[in-house]
């Protein structure tokens, strides 16, 4: 992907425009890509100023506002509820990243199989991740509505009544990362399935001359070969997953008590259910902070394997 | 990858995994279009058969501003894929071929806008949107969508474009066609599948969002997202109505959903997988 072009096309334009001065020529990818970064940049200007703000006491309740220092850090850091965001992230990242790896990599490797069930299913089982989380979870909810969800009625079949979901504390970990999983196994599922028909056939064929087992298959042939596509369904999740507001939100605002407010819910409610925004700005910033280093981490591992996988061929 | 002379019994189990995944994965989709159809009462002693109705569909049509909600929708998202494609193709077609200084880091950048929380946005966002008169309004939501919609486009598509041979374009050259005229009667003709594909990858993903509308719109302007978020908060006994919200916002994109198939892979994948 980041690999460079020849430059060809930019070597005979140069011919072609010889009536242009050259630095126009040089300045002219820079202008072509200005309007789409001057419309992005939008975002730097909050994130400076979100830097800048958490060190100051401005609330959105009143309009005067002074520099506190590093007050709303140490505050932060020295507060339980802190450690509780970045646990709860943690935990709900973890959750939802590994059943969705694991799972999505079983259910791609049996439609991976070309029979006409699996052509059909490969169409409509992306179905729930075209959904906005927050309609798919408005759904769950009704699916699992104590007096007319109709899991509930199937559940009452074996005589298990009033199963809590998402209120009660043990439950509303599983009941957002069973939602998370219904919309986002699919993302898994169409990269891996990608990754498995792009394989070449010739190594299966030789593993299953010299009699190889299906496990060992599996292990050494099947599972290297795929680590670009799994790296890459990884990246996106695991950056998605630590930063799910939507599901949590409308599922239970982060509730019940805290158990669910990780840190991009609980830096929503400082900021705008309390009005605290200089408060707020520690939690975000630090959720910031861990997805650009996981992220970078995760991206030169992605190009190192992509390296490998085409050196080997 | 896996030999087809597999025993009946293995065939067996794993066309039943199959099925039992499929059927977590589409019968919400099922049930909830079923219960559109329920009366309140019938909600409560029926679950396959019952008398249809379209009550649920009244109300939710007519007795509330949902069908203004739905067009809201249609503008923001429609209108930050269309700024996007303005912007983004040229800027795709920049980095797919001219080799200039910090191409990689310019590209990257513009990546990286995917993966910023949207919570550290909208915090600052807000307090300047009010600032600027942005807040509530279709330009202000328009702007911030492009967080969604840019990095998608220009990554995608700049795949397309790096997928055309260089050759194409050097004997259009040599016909004495300026750059630009390759561009517009050359280039963009050949990835226009690619493109239109990633356009309605792009409107489905500005259509879902969630976070950026619930701050940055108020009573002017409401997403079907923000808007069935309503039904959920309210002790409701309306469940037909949910699901008509439901079934009304899930639609569109299931229909998009089928047109894009053959380039969904490389869509949600920012081109990192040309499936």
């Amino acid at each position: 992907m980041a690999k460079s072009k020849p430059v060809a096309a930019e070597v005979t334009q140069d011919n072609s425009l010889y009536n242009k001065k050259p630095w126009l020529t040089r300045a002219r990818p820079y202008l072509i890509i200005a309007p789409s970064l001057l419309i992005t940049i939008g975002i730097l200007v909050p994130f400076v100023s979100a830097i800048f703000y958490s060190l100051t006491n401005y609330s959105f309740r009143s309009p005067n506002w002074k520099f506190i220092g590093l007050d709303n850090w140490i505050n932060a850091l020295t507060s339980p509820e802190y450690w509780h965001a970045i646990w709860v992230t943690i935990q709900y990242a973890a959750a939802t990243t590994i059943s969705e790896m694991l799972l999505g990599l079983g259910i791609a490797i049996l439609l991976s199989r070309e029979t006409r069930f699996t052509k059909i299913l490969r169409v409509v089982l992306i179905f729930p991740l075209m959904i906005a989380p927050v309609i798919a979870t408005l759904i769950w909810q009704l699916m699992t509505n104590n007096s007319v969800g109709i899991i509930e009625k199937f559940l009452n079949l074996f005589n298990i009544y009033n199963f809590t979901w998402s209120s009660s504390p043990k439950t509303a970990l599983f009941t957002a990362a069973l939602i998370d999983f219904w919309v986002y196994a699919p993302f898994v599922i169409v990269l891996i399935l990608a990754g498995i028909q792009s394989l070449p056939k010739s190594p299966f064929e030789a593993s299953r001359i010299d009699g190889g087992s299906a496990w060992f298959t599996f292990k050494n042939l099947t599972l290297p070969m795929l680590k670009p596509f799994l790296y890459i369904a990884l990246i996106f999740r695991l950056m998605a997953a630590m930063q799910e507001f939507a599901i949590i939100f409308a599922l239970t605002k982060g509730g019940p008590g805290d158990t669910l407010m990780n840190l991009s819910v609980t830096a929503y409610n400082t900021g705008f259910a309390f009005m605290k925004f200089g408060k707020s700005l520690p939690y975000i910033l630090t959720l910031w902070l861990i997805i650009n280093i996981i992220s970078k981490r995760l991206v030169a591992n992605w190009q190192k394997v992509m390296k490998q996988a085409s050196g080997n061929s | 990858m896996f030999s087809e002379n597999q025993s009946l019994l293995s065939r067996l189990i794993q066309n039943l995994l199959l099925i039992i995944y499929s059927i977590f994965a589409l019968f919400p989709l099922f049930w909830m279009a079923l219960i559109t159809f329920k009366s309140d009462l019938q909600m409560f002693n029926t679950t396959f058969f019952f008398t249809p109705t379209l009550e649920n569909y009244k109300a939710v049509l007519i007795g509330t501003d949902y069908i203004k909600t739905f067009i809201d929708n249609v503008i923001v998202s429609g209108g930050a894929v269309l700024v996007s494609v303005l912007a983004g193709v040229p800027a795709a077609y920049a980095l797919a071929r001219f080799n200039f200084k910090y191409k990689e880091d310019l590209a990257f950048t513009i990546l990286s806008f995917k993966f910023a929380p949207e919570i550290l946005v909208i915090l600052p966002l807000f307090m300047i949107y009010q600032k600027l008169h942005l807040y509530d309004t279709y330009l202000g939501l328009i702007w911030v969508y492009q967080l969604i919609t840019m990095p998608l486009l220009i990554w995608v598509v700049r795949g397309y474009f790096e997928d055309i041979s260089v050759e194409v374009e050097q004997a259009a050259e040599l016909d004495g066609y300026p750059w630009y005229s390759v561009f517009w009667k050359i280039l963009l003709p050949l990835i226009k599948p690619g493109l239109v594909a990633s356009a309605l990858l792009a409107f489905i993903f500005a259509w879902n969002s969630f976070t950026f509308s619930l701050q940055l719109s108020g009573f002017n302007i409401q997403t079907v997202t923000v808007a069935s978020l309503r039904y959920i908060a309210s002790d409701t006994v309306h469940y037909g109505q949910m699901a008509v919200a439901a079934t009304i916002a899930a639609l569109p994109e299931v229909i998009l959903a089928l047109l894009i198939q053959k380039h969904l892979v490389r869509g949600l994948s920012f081109g990192a997988v040309k499936g």
